[in-house]
C-alpha cells in the first residue's frame, strides 16, 4: 500500500487522539483500545507499537483515547470487586458513548472480553475485535499483504490466551495469520479449547501464587519448549510476560523468543 | 398371585421412597437464588441433545468415552426390557411382549444382550482404571472415603445386574429348548437371544428342570430388585448424573464463557453517579448479600450443577492450579457444594421444614479461601465438564463475598484495587502518562 514508507523501520508512528479528531470534526473508523499493559509495561508497549505500525501501514483511520482511557475493570471483576469494576466500566462507557464509538480493536484479550461481553449490560454496545481478528480481516480484504520475512521456515508455536480462546472461541484468527508467514506452525498437546492458562488470569498477575509444587507459567513454558520452537507466539500482554519468564526459567531465551502475533507481522514485513 | 402382590408392594414402596427423596432434592435445589433460564428453548434443547444424549464432550477422551457409551446405551435400551419385567410382575405373565412383538422382541432382547456384554467389559475396565491402573483424577485424596466407595459400589452393582440378566435369559433358553419355559412357545426351538442361546446351554445345559426354574427366577427377581435398589440409591449418590445430566445441559450457560454475571444490586449503587435518571433494577427491601457465603446464596443452577456432578475429575485434571500442586480442585468445589446442601436439607427436615442456623457455611467450613484465591478464571474446568457444570461461577461469587462483604482478600490485591481506583490502572502509574508510549 504505502511501499515508500514501509521499508523505513522505526518510522515515526502516527497515533491520533480521539479528542483531537473529534475537535477537527473527524470520526475515526475504529478505536484502538490500548489497555493498561500496552500503555505502561515496557515490553507490552512494543506490542502496542507493532499494532500501530500495522494500522498506519494500511492507512486505517483510527484513534486512541489516551489519558481518557482507564482500565476496563477486568482484574477487579475477576477478583470479585464488582463495585470497582462497574465504576471503571461506566467511566469508560460514558467516555466512549460520548465519542459515539462504534468499533473497537483491543491489544489485549482481557480488555476484548470485558468490553465485548460485559459492557453491554452497563450500556456500552460496540463491535469489538481483538487485534489478531483485525489483522486477519485486513489480510482477507487484501489491504495487508504479508510475507514471512525473517520468520520464513521457522518453527512457531501459538499459546492460546484463555480470554481469547475458551472465553470467546477465537482460535483460528491468530493461527491463520501466523501461517501466512510461511512458517511451521506447531501445536502443543494442550491447545485451543484445551489450552493451558499461562498463570496470569483471574488477577493472579497481581498476587503471589498459592502454595504448590510448580508455577503455572513454568508448566506451560515447559510444554511449549518441548516442541523446540524458534518463537512462542502469544496474543496477550500478560501471557507474554508469563511465557517470557517461563522461557527464562529454562534458560532458553537465546533460542526461543516470545513474541506477540502483531510483532510477528510488523517485524516480518518491516512495517 | 402371591408373587404379583409381593411385586406390586415392592414396586409401590420403591417408587414412593424414590419420589420422596427426589422431591427433597428438588426442594434443596430450589433453595438457591432465582434466575431465569427458560429463554432460547431451541438452542437449549439442541445443547441437551448433543451434550447429554449425544455425549459430545465425553469424546474429548476417546477411550473412557467409548467405555462409558457402552454403559450409557445399555442403560437406555434396557429400559424396554424393564417395561416388560414390570408388566410381567404386575400381571403374572412371562415375557408378555414376546408373542405380540415376535421378531422385533427377539431382536430387541438380543440387542440388549450385546450391549450388556459391552457394558460388562466397560464396567470391568472402569473398575480397573480406578483400582488397578489408578488413573490420577480417579484416585485423588478428595475421593477418599465415601466417594471412592460410592463409585466402586455402582460398578459392582452394574456387574451383578448384568449377571442377573444372563441368569434369567440363559436359564429360560435352556427351559425353552426343553419345552419347559413359561414363555409362549412359538415353535422356534430357541428364544433366539444373541448371547443367551449360547451362554445358557453352556452354563446350565445339564441342570434339572427345578434348578433351571430357580435360576431363572433368581435372575428375574434379582434384576428387578437391583433396579429398585439402584433407583433408591441414586439420590444419595454421585450417580444421580444419569438423570440430572439431561436438565443440567438443558439449562447450560448459552453465553460466551468469558462473560461473568453483572450484579444489578451493584449497578443500582454505581449507575446513579453517571446517570441521574437511572431507575433501580432491584428492590432495596429485598437486599441480598453480595456474592456467596453459603449454598442458599448460590443460584438454583449452581445447586443443580452440584447434584449433577459425577466426580469424574476432568475439571480438576484440566485446572492449571491443580496441575501445579495447589489446593484448588474444581471437582472438590462441586462436591463441597453438594455436601453442604445435603447438610442444609437434612437440617430443614429435622426442624419441621425450616432451616435452623447451624453456625456453618459453605465458604469456611467446606471451601477455604486458599482454594478460592488460587483460581485463574481460565474456564478450563467449565470446558472440560461433560455435562456443562460451572465451578468457576461459584468461585467468583465467593470472591465477591470475600471482597465486598468481608474486605478479605490477599493484600496484593488491595494494592491492585487502590491503584485501579486512583490511577485507572492496576499498577502505580500516573494516568497522565498513559499515552506516553506514543512519544517514546
Amino acid at each position: 500500500m504505502d511501499n515508500q514508507q514501509s521499508s523505513i523501520i522505526n518510522q515515526q508512528l502516527k497515533v491520533p487522539f480521539m479528542s483531537e479528531l473529534i475537535a477537527k470534526g473527524e470520526t475515526p473508523e475504529i478505536l484502538f483500545w490500548v489497555g493498561c499493559s500496552g500503555s505502561f509495561d515496557d515490553r507490552a508497549k512494543k506490542i502496542t507499537k507493532a499494532i500501530v505500525r500495522i494500522l498506519n501501514h494500511v492507512n486505517i483511520k483510527f484513534a486512541i483515547l489516551g489519558t481518557e482511557e482507564g482500565c476496563t475493570g477486568d482484574p477487579a471483576k475477576r477478583a470479585g470487586n464488582e463495585f470497582l469494576y462497574q465504576m471503571q466500566a461506566m467511566q469508560n462507557i460514558s467516555v466512549m458513548n460520548g465519542y459515539n464509538v462504534k468499533k473497537i480493536v483491543t491489544g489485549c484479550p482481557h480488555c476484548f472480553n470485558t468490553i465485548k461481553n460485559e459492557y453491554p449490560a452497563l450500556g456500552g454496545n460496540y463491535e469489538v475485535v481483538h487485534h489478531t481478528q483485525l489483522v486477519q480481516e485486513l489480510i482477507n480484504q487484501g489491504k495487508l499483504k504479508v510475507q514471512g520475512g525473517e520468520f520464513k521456515g521457522k518453527k512457531i508455536v501459538f499459546h492460546d490466551p484463555c480470554y481469547l480462546g475458551r472465553a470467546n472461541n477465537v482460535y483460528e484468527a491468530p493461527r491463520e495469520i501466523i501461517q501466512k508467514l510461511d512458517v511451521e506452525l506447531a501445536e502443543m498437546k494442550r491447545s485451543k479449547a484445551n489450552g493451558l492458562c499461562c498463570g496470569a488470569g483471574g488477577a493472579q498477575m497481581f498476587k503471589e501464587a498459592e502454595k504448590g509444587n510448580k508455577e503455572v507459567n513454568v508448566e506451560r513454558a515447559e510444554e511449549a519448549l518441548a516442541l523446540n520452537p524458534d518463537v512462542i507466539a502469544v496474543g496477550c500482554p500478560f501471557c507474554n510476560t508469563m511465557m517470557t519468564d517461563g522461557v527464562k526459567h529454562f534458560n532458553k531465551e537465546e533460542k526461543t523468543k516470545v513474541l506477540d502475533v502483531a510483532e510477528l507481522i510488523a517485524t516480518a514485513n518491516d512495517l | 398371585m402371591i408373587s404379583c402382590i409381593i411385586f406390586c408392594l415392592l414396586l409401590i414402596s420403591a417408587s414412593t421412597y424414590f419420589f420422596i427423596n427426589a422431591k427433597k432434592i428438588k426442594r434443596n435445589i430450589l433453595l438457591g437464588r432465582k434466575i431465569k433460564l427458560n429463554d432460547n428453548k431451541n438452542k437449549r434443547f439442541k445443547t441437551m441433545l448433543l451434550v447429554a444424549f449425544g455425549q459430545q464432550k465425553m469424546f474429548a477422551k476417546p477411550i473412557p468415552a467409548i467405555l462409558h457409551f457402552f454403559l450409557y446405551s445399555a442403560f437406555i435400551i434396557t429400559q424396554i426390557e424393564l417395561l416388560e419385567i414390570i408388566t410381567d410382575g404386575i400381571t403374572g405373565h412371562h415375557r408378555i411382549f414376546r408373542e405380540a412383538l415376535g421378531g422385533i422382541y427377539t431382536f430387541a432382547v438380543s440387542f440388549i444382550e450385546i450391549l450388556s456384554v459391552l457394558a460388562f467389559i466397560g464396567t470391568i475396565a472402569f473398575l480397573a482404571r480406578r483400582n488397578l491402573l489408578k488413573i490420577p483424577r480417579l484416585t485423588m485424596n478428595e475421593l477418599n472415603g465415601w466417594p471412592k466407595l460410592d463409585a466402586n459400589l455402582i460398578l459392582i452393582a452394574e456387574i451383578v445386574l448384568i449377571c442377573f440378566i444372563f441368569m434369567m435369559n440363559g436359564a429360560d433358553e435352556v427351559l425353552y429348548s426343553r419345552g419347559l419355559s413359561h414363555a409362549t412357545n412359538l415353535n422356534e426351538g430357541s428364544l433366539g437371544f444373541s448371547i443367551s442361546r449360547h451362554l445358557g446351554p453352556m452354563l446350565y445345559g445339564n441342570f434339572p428342570e427345578g434348578g433351571l426354574h430357580v435360576i431363572e427366577r433368581i435372575g428375574w427377581w434379582g434384576h428387578i430388585i437391583m433396579v429398585f435398589g439402584f433407583l433408591n440409591y441414586l439420590p444419595f449418590s454421585k450417580h444421580l448424573h444419569i438423570v440430572l445430566g439431561f436438565p443440567n445441559t438443558y439449562y447450560s450457560n448459552l453465553k460466551q464463557k468469558g462473560e461473568f454475571t453483572t450484579l444489578d444490586s451493584v449497578t443500582d449503587v454505581v449507575a446513579p453517579n453517571f446517570d441521574p435518571a437511572y431507575v433501580a433494577k432491584t428492590n432495596p427491601n429485598n437486599a441480598q448479600r453480595f456474592g456467596v457465603k453459603d449454598v442458599q446464596d448460590l443460584t438454583w443452577k449452581n445447586l443443580l450443577d452440584a447434584y449433577s456432578c459425577t466426580e469424574c475429575g476432568r475439571c480438576t485434571s484440566a485446572c492449571p492450579q491443580n496441575i501445579t500442586g495447589k489446593k484448588l480442585s474444581p471437582r472438590k468445589i462441586m462436591m463441597d457444594t453438594r455436601d453442604r446442601l445435603t447438610e442444609v436439607g437434612n437440617n430443614i427436615d429435622a426442624n419441621n421444614g425450616t432451616f435452623v442456623e447451624d453456625g456453618k457455611s459453605l465458604l469456611g467450613d467446606y471451601i477455604t479461601t486458599e482454594e478460592i484465591w488460587a483460581c485463574n478464571t481460565c474456564n478450563a474446568c467449565v470446558e472440560a465438564c461433560p455435562i456443562n457444570i460451572n465451578p468457576l461461577e461459584i468461585i467468583v461469587e465467593m470472591r465477591r463475598y470475600l471482597v465486598m462483604e468481608e474486605s478479605q482478600n490477599p493484600s496484593e490485591l488491595t494494592n491492585m484495587f487502590s491503584n485501579l481506583e486512583n490511577n485507572g490502572a492496576p499498577w502505580q502509574f500516573s494516568p497522565a502518562d498513559r499515552a506516553n508510549w506514543a512519544k517514546e
